[in-house]
């Protein structure tokens, strides 16, 4: 079961922001989904090794050589907002955290 | 130009020939397009520079060696594409200019072949109907009441009514071969770590990988192979050897194929059921030894699929913020409202509903109860798979439990349009390729009859679909399309 506190902090914490129709209606979708999922409690995984990743390779780096980086112009090109070859965006308007 | 009855070899033979220049062949295309987009909806965006493109390959001269030398490929519109706006069918970057082209596309440059346009699919590959998608509603190219299949529905559809000979996909859960299998096309998802994800816009990183979709195998297994291979901007890409048409002209006596038993349940249509059935019986004609074998945990594969991709996503998706590139809310006043209007304004509901579900998943207090024990299941999922490979070649299955469905009958209600991927699922989980391949018609709609091969042995699935496509014709079947012709 979860509950339309939990979907709303869960909603926060992914930095989406939900009106009441759609707690109501996420939280009955999530509900299902979580049933679902729950079935994974029944399966017995005592000492088996979660799967980390697909094909058995170990750390995958490149020669430390110096190479050319994305030129900042085009690096800029999808900016919403920009000055001086800086990002903008608005003041953070108080000192309040989440 | 429609693709209903010529492969890439028959264009090839044009093109060599000079009956056609690439740049007539692009033309005839877009106009084809045209005629018959307008109803099916495939596209999203074409690709304006696509002329001069083929025209500098005409100018080289095509390559009489290189069989994908001017041939028109459509893109799904969540392949990077440099100069080519890329919006992975989302609000949120409906005006993304791409700055680079994804190494799958470098790749298909390098083949001398030319992106005609970007395909629908369900936002941010999130779907099993491309209804998701936040731009328009694709049609099915058999019926246009008739979903086309997701996430690659745009892809699948557009190959299916012959708009294209073929189309780049990705697949995560099925989103290649169940639209494929939809649309009476050829789908191919490849061994995790074949095909670079250097500029897939991610899903899930550690299920993504991109196929390919035409109209028949030995194209398929073209295209395939000129997309992969080790990328150094991909550390989870592999440097295996790119056999795959190695065996596709052999036959397939003594083929051991494994039926998986858990794959024929109640839940599979009987119109499915019955053409799967007769395909066996092609496969045992063709001289394979077919018999009866058991994946034990197909049924956890959903639950498992749906904590770890939408965990995976949650942590993909955070990038989408309002900063650097796409959408930003105008109504933002401060920071936080920069990420969270824009994040709200630009999602749909499927991506959120996953969003949470994921941050869920990885929560403190929930990490261990969920996202860690499917990760253990999945290893378990994997171990099913690798037992069955001991003994067997391939493992044969229906692609999905249904036909296509009709547009709107599913959308509302999440689990039931998850389960369209039961069958498809548990192939991305244990990173093995698997194709789905036309295996003709129940109620005049395609039925697909999916193939799984054993890690890097796309050789295998390869020579068998070959087999069967040649021993029953099935790839020849095509809908009446508006405009053709």
């Amino acid at each position: 079961m979860i509950s339309k506190e939990e979907v709303q902090h869960v909603a926060a914490l992914a930095k989406l922001e939900l009106t009441d129709d759609q707690l109501e209606m996420f939280t009955g979708q999530l509900d299902e989904i979580i049933d679902m999922v729950d079935q994974l409690s029944a399966v017995d995984t005592t000492n088996v090794a979660p799967t980390t990743q697909m094909n058995e390779q170990t750390n995958v780096f490149r020669a430390d050589e110096p190479k050319p980086g994305t030129p900042l112009n085009e690096l800029m090109e999808n900016v919403p907002d920009e000055e001086n070859d800086l990002i903008k965006v608005p003041a953070i308007m108080d000192k309040e955290e989440d | 130009m429609n693709y209903l009855d010529r492969s890439i070899d028959d264009l090839h033979a044009l093109l060599v020939s000079k009956s056609l220049t690439s740049q007539q062949l692009v033309q005839d295309t877009v106009e084809n397009i045209k005629a018959v987009d307008p109803e099916l909806k495939a596209f999203i965006r074409l690709n304006e520079n696509a002329e001069n493109e083929a025209e500098a390959i005409d100018n080289q001269g095509i390559d009489a060696d290189n069989v994908l030398a001017g041939i028109p490929i459509a893109i799904k519109d969540n392949i990077l594409t440099k100069n080519l706006i890329t919006t992975a069918a989302s609000k949120i970057l409906d005006n993304f200019n791409p700055i680079y082209d994804a190494t799958v596309i470098e790749k298909l440059k390098a083949a001398g072949m030319i992106t005609i346009g970007k395909t629908n699919l369900d936002e941010f590959a999130m779907g099993s109907s491309t209804e998701n998608s936040a731009m328009q509603i694709t049609k099915n190219a058999w019926d246009a009441n008739h979903v086309p299949g997701g996430s690659s529905g745009g892809s699948a559809s557009a190959v299916g009514a012959g708009e294209i000979v073929a189309s780049l996909g990705s697949d995560t859960g099925g989103s290649i071969r169940q639209p494929a299998s939809f649309n009476g096309v050829v789908g191919f998802k490849p061994t995790y770590g074949r095909v670079s994800r250097w500029g897939l816009i991610a899903f899930s990183s550690s299920l993504d990988q991109i196929g390919v979709m035409t109209r028949n195998v030995e194209d398929n297994a073209r295209v395939m192979a000129a997309i992969s291979g080790a990328d150094p901007k991909d550390s989870t890409s592999v440097d295996m050897p790119v056999d795959y048409l190695d065996k596709i002209n052999d036959d397939i006596k003594g083929m051991r194929i494994g039926i998986p038993s858990e794959y024929f349940g109640s839940g599979v249509d009987e119109g499915v059921k019955a053409k799967i059935n007769e395909a066996i019986e092609t496969m045992k004609s063709l001289g394979a030894i077919v018999d009866e074998v058991s994946l034990p945990h197909s049924k956890y594969a959903v639950p498992t699929y749906y904590i770890i991709a939408s965990s995976e996503a949650s942590s993909n998706l955070q990038r989408f913020d309002g900063i650097r590139y796409g959408y930003r809310a105008p109504e933002a006043k401060t920071l936080d409202e920069v990420y969270v209007e824009t994040r709200t304004q630009g999602f749909g509901d499927e991506v959120k509903r996953r969003i949470m579900l994921g941050t869920y998943s990885l929560s403190a207090g929930y990490y261990d109860a969920y996202f860690n024990q499917a990760a253990k299941v999945r290893t378990l999922i994997r171990q099913d798979f690798d037992n069955v490979f001991k003994d067997h070649d391939l493992i044969l299955a229906p692609t999905t439990p249904t036909t296509a469905f009709e547009i709107g009958t599913k959308i509302s209600d999440p689990v039931t349009m998850y389960m369209n991927d039961v069958l498809t699922i548990p192939v991305n989980l244990a990173g093995l390729p698997a194709a789905s391949i036309p295996a003709g018609l129940s109620d005049g709609l395609p039925v697909g009859m999916q193939l799984i091969g054993n890690r890097f042995d796309e050789k295998t699935i390869y020579q068998a679909a070959n087999a069967f496509e040649k021993a029953t014709k099935f790839t020849d079947l095509k809908p009446n399309v508006k405009g053709a012709n």
